[in-house]
């Protein structure tokens, strides 16, 4: 019932290494990292994965499949090496299990695919994080100001933001 | 020229015309818990959509994360959901010390967990009298906050505030509990469970309080998990979720606790949960006080506080659910990013599709049983 970690392991191992077979040539997209597992007494979380903007969806039909549920999702915005990072938490109801997928975008081009279609939860944490960053998440429903006034232009949280 | 409006269809028998309506709740309704509003497109009484529009009380605490030092952060985190103070400080410190490495005293662990199962028996509280304030109920109201006052006593006694407690610190406590909160804490574990009990026989069996909550708002284990709902509303959906025992934080591994789940998904089955727990805190509360270990509240903490590069999440079973902070370090003595998950967001926002279809007076009684707090929504 409950997955283990290896088989989440072997899943994203398998969907890094079939991206990395379908689209060898593709050179605009960023190199995807490596599946890392992490100490939860240390860092709090127990897998830690770097996709390619184009596979968060993918990856986050894989965590539903195995029972997750959405935790967050976030952004971080590194100033200095022109980047976004996109940060999707997840838990697991049953085992003992937290994930951690991320993904970087260019700061000029801020976009990466919705993954509210898969976690109908996502849809206000990608709302926030619009606000928050500017990132935006194509396909989503109703990508509108959530906390932020409904006129907000301005994103508070990147690095260069002057109130 | 005025395009003509085309007359709406007119209702069986030619009665009241058949079409939707919105209504407008809040943001300053009455059952809506401060500042929450919700654009209800109605068919009649019923809802065909429920849309929760938030940020009204949105202050941007992650922002101000952001511009301080860590320690002068503290203070905020009591102040996102102010009924569960202990918890979300309780997240925040233990974040900071996962990073930096700091270890903390057993006598704080122990008290961490006696103020923070106190302060869950006080938040229960304010939800079970607004909940049955909402109803119609306005006594029990008034019980739970008599009792929830003993708490509230206790907890200025050890740090001076009575709602916003920033009682922990990285790597301890600010203070040491004295004997007044001890001999306080054993009498109120005296004295809760007849009052329990009388809340049993005096709300939880009346059967006004089962009508209007048994079989009402459905949320089922699957759609919690696909909004990232968590707390009593996971737990009343038949999932025995607790952060508690999933990643066990603090001194809990070392108490005997149960954790109530009831299967039957409905309004009831949250509110039973939360009766369940009370219970299950003072059982707790009353194992740490007879084997509270004597010795330092305050671990060894670096003066100028700078935490190694990297991102570090710290999770803790708040009075809503899953609380969890992340943060990242660049290294200096400011945080580079404070991420504050909360459970009263996730909660909410399944609200839109399980309320589709519910009478208004029943999606009244299904968003008490969520037990929101606004702040927390919009942080």
């Amino acid at each position: 019932m409950s997955p283990t970690i290896d088989q989440i392991c072997g899943r994203f191992t398998e969907l890094l290494g079939q991206a990395a077979a379908a689209a060898p040539q593709d050179g605009a997209a960023p190199a995807a990292g490596p599946v890392r597992r992490t100490d939860h007494s240390q860092k709090g979380c127990d897998l830690d994965v770097i996709v390619s903007p184009l596979q968060v969806a993918a990856a986050a039909e894989i965590l539903d499949r195995e029972g997750f549920g959405l935790d967050a999702v976030t952004g971080v915005d590194w100033l200095a090496q022109g980047e976004m990072e996109v940060v999707y938490d997840y838990f697991h109801p049953v085992a003992p299990l937290r994930v951690t997928i991320r993904a970087r975008v260019p700061r000029a081009e801020p976009e990466l695919p919705t993954i509210s279609a898969v976690f109908p939860g996502a849809n206000w944490h990608e709302r926030e994080t619009h606000d928050f960053f500017g990132i935006r998440f194509l396909g989503h429903p109703n990508l509108t100001p959530l906390l932020l006034p409904e006129d907000a232009d301005y994103h508070p949280l990147r690095k260069d933001y002057k109130p | 020229m005025i395009a003509q409006k085309e007359a709406p269809p007119a209702g069986p028998s030619g009665g009241a015309p058949q079409e939707t309506f919105v209504l407008n709740l809040g943001p300053q309704h009455p059952a809506a818990h401060g500042v929450l509003r919700i654009l209800m497109t109605m068919d009649g009484e019923w809802i065909t959509r429920a849309e929760p529009v938030i940020g009204y009380i949105h202050r941007m605490h992650e922002k101000m994360g952001e511009n301080r030092t860590w320690a002068k952060f503290l203070p905020n985190t009591s102040r996102i959901d102010y009924l569960s103070a202990m918890h979300y400080t309780h997240a925040f410190v233990g974040a900071v010390e996962r990073a930096a490495k700091i270890e903390v005293p057993a006598r704080a662990e122990y008290i961490r967990v006696i103020t923070s199962e106190l302060n869950r028996i006080a938040s229960h509280m304010v939800w079970w009298g607004a909940l049955l304030s909402d109803l119609g109920g306005l006594t029990p109201f008034l019980y739970a906050f008599d009792d929830r006052e003993l708490i509230l006593d206790l907890f200025e006694g050890i740090c001076g505030a009575r709602l916003t407690y920033c009682y922990y610190r990285f790597g301890g406590l600010c203070n040491d509990v004295d004997d007044d909160f001890l001999k306080g804490a054993r009498a109120f574990v005296k004295h809760m469970p007849p009052r329990l009990k009388m809340y049993r026989d005096l709300v939880t069996d009346n059967i006004i309080l089962r009508k209007r909550l048994t079989g009402i708002g459905p949320i089922s284990a699957d759609m919690c998990r696909r909004y990232g709902a968590t707390g009593p509303v996971i737990r009343g959906a038949g999932v025995a979720y607790d952060v508690r025992k999933v990643e066990p934080y603090s001194a809990y591994p070392q108490f005997d606790f149960k954790i109530p789940v009831y299967p039957e998904c409905d309004s009831m089955a949250r509110y039973l949960v939360r009766m369940d727990e009370m219970e299950q805190s003072l059982r707790i509360v009353e194992q740490a006080l007879d084997s509270l270990p004597a010795g330092p509240v305050m671990g060894k903490v670096p003066r100028v506080l700078k935490l190694p590069p990297g991102d570090y999440s710290y999770a803790v079973e708040a009075a809503r659910g899953r609380f969890m902070v992340r943060i990242v370090s660049d290294g200096k003595d400011i945080p580079y990013r404070v991420r504050l998950r909360t459970p009263s967001f996730s909660n909410l926002s399944l609200f839109e599709e399980a309320s589709r279809g519910m009478i208004l007076p029943d999606a009244l009684a299904m968003l008490g049983s969520l037990d929101l707090v606004i702040p927390d929504i919009d942080r």
